[in-house]
């Protein structure tokens, strides 16, 4: 479980996050959602030690981040799989190299387990076979689920994944999304997912929670967001006339 | 204010890249590699370089030569001596930071705005050191070779040069090669060139590590890194003389 609590962050004058509070639950899918210049990357960044907070406590099981020691910052974070909204997938290695590499640097599994385990998460991602293809040689999905199947290579406890349908079409998006939702569960993991696609909040969101303005605005489930009369959720997820119907529809529907 | 700031940011950066690594035999995995990259892959455009160098050191020498009392083997003591002290060392260092120093600049900063050095840090690896040691090692550790080879190929440019223009005889250009030969030269030129292949490593990954924004800003820094490791070149040559041959 990953609890925030009144954290801060600022850039000069620009105050991003507002005394921020949030928990995110084990075993679930944890979205966040909000509009464009949110926050939600700079939350994540913040929750991952990539930023440093102004203030305010980031707990991994209770143990609070923000005061912990490069080492043991280095070891949470061996336990924490990253999906970036470009993948981030090493262009120099293959397919097969980027899912060893945290084996290889963090593990000492001998050459043949460690590619047993390359192809478990391969297969898991429905990427048998394509051990030797470089990144660029992959399409934007299969990069996306080449980035998942590296994440998962070390069992993490804690998966973060940044927009992971951007750039995806519906189909391949669902495919993502089911993989992020199946994984989360398989692994009792801690999941957070920071998207714009609504079709991944019905599908997929546990539990939601909007940010607006650097504030933690709304919390609640997928039954819960279709039903809420809170007017900046409404125009942020409802902003079309087609999602206007739909959300009648699907109001009659819970 | 700015820039003392970047060159504190800077040596903040030489202290992660010094820190333990984490798995040295990734590292000395990575090193060979690099090997390849900066040091084997220059050796065609050192030795095209070198070759020429040579030769227009000494007809330039040949053509200075005015008074008949001046020795004709002056030539190759002059060819030998300036290539040895100044040219290979230092023109070469600053091709190199040309070649290699833009390369590292592009190749890191890539890796920052596609969020590749983000990843590594998120893994826990300590993304300086895994990038950047293994190339100034490789730097320090194979520049010193590249330059070896440029001074035997200037001399050697030099000397085709004088024979096809028939300025010199063999046995001048020869005898002035090997004329006053203090093996000190060697030993002062091949420092210079091991703190010129720490500068052109170092600053082209400073500048490719910070690199923030796009294409375009990958394309700045690459720019920046080679005009800042030229600069500090030819300061550090000026510091290293004054502190080796004084």
């Amino acid at each position: 479980m990953i609890q925030i609590k009144n954290i801060n962050k600022s850039f000069g004058d620009l105050h991003v996050l507002k005394d921020f509070s949030a928990d995110f639950q084990r075993g679930k899918v944890n979205l966040i959602i909000g509009q464009s210049g949110s926050g939600k990357s700079v939350m994540t960044k913040c929750i991952v030690g990539l930023m440093e907070v102004d203030n305010g406590s980031i707990l991994y099981e209770g143990e609070d981040f923000s005061v912990m020691s490069n080492k043991e910052r280095k070891e949470i974070r061996k336990e924490i799989g990253m999906l970036f909204q470009g993948s981030a997938l090493f262009d120099s290695l293959t397919v097969e190299e980027n899912v060893m590499f945290p084996l290889k640097m963090f593990t000492n599994m001998s050459k043949k387990e460690m590619l047993d385990r390359v192809n478990f998460c391969l297969d898991r991602v429905n990427l048998s076979g394509r051990n030797k293809l470089f990144p660029s040689e992959c399409s934007g999905g299969m990069q996306k689920r080449i980035a998942i199947a590296r994440a998962i290579a070390m069992k993490p406890k804690y998966l973060f994944c940044d927009e992971p349908n951007s750039g995806l079409d519906p189909s391949t998006s669902i495919v993502v999304d089911n993989l992020i939702k199946e994984i989360t569960y398989e692994y009792d993991m801690t999941t957070i997912v920071i998207t714009h696609d609504m079709n991944s909040v019905i599908e997929i969101g546990d539990n939601i929670l909007f940010l607006y303005k650097g504030m933690n605005w709304w919390t609640g489930t997928k039954e819960e967001i279709i039903k809420t009369d809170n007017q900046e959720i409404n125009d942020f997820v409802y902003a079309s006339q087609f999602m206007k119907n739909l959300k009648e529809k699907l109001k009659q529907e819970f | 204010m700015n820039y003392i700031h970047s060159i504190g940011k800077y040596f903040n950066m030489l202290r992660s890249v010094f820190a333990r690594p984490e798995r040295l035999k990734i590292y000395y995995t990575r090193t060979l590699t690099e090997i390849e990259t900066i040091g084997l892959n220059s050796i065609g455009i050192v030795a095209i370089l070198s070759v020429f160098m040579g030769a227009v050191i000494s007809l330039q020498t040949a053509s200075n030569m005015d008074s008949p009392f001046l020795p004709k083997y002056t030539i190759g003591y002059i060819t030998r001596s300036s290539t040895i002290l100044e040219f290979s060392p230092t023109i070469i260092s600053l091709i190199l930071a040309g070649k290699v120093g833009s390369n590292i600049a592009s190749e890191i900063g890539t890796m920052k705005v596609t969020e590749q050095i983000d990843a590594l840090e998120i893994m826990g690896v300590n993304s300086l050191s895994f990038l950047v040691l293994p190339k100034v090692i490789a730097a320090v550790f194979f520049f010193p070779f590249l330059i070896i080879i440029s001074m035997g190929l200037s001399i050697l440019g030099g000397y085709f040069a004088l024979m096809s223009a028939n300025l010199a005889s063999h046995d001048e250009y020869i005898y002035g090669i090997r004329a006053f030969f203090e093996m000190g030269d060697i030993y002062y030129a091949l420092t210079k060139t091991a703190f010129f292949a720490f500068i052109i490593v170092t600053v082209s990954s400073f500048f490719g590590y910070f690199t923030k924004g796009g294409a375009l800003d990958v394309g700045k820094s690459s720019t920046q890194a080679v005009v800042w490791s030229s600069i500090c070149i030819l300061l550090m040559n000026f510091v290293l003389t004054q502190l080796l041959l004084f």
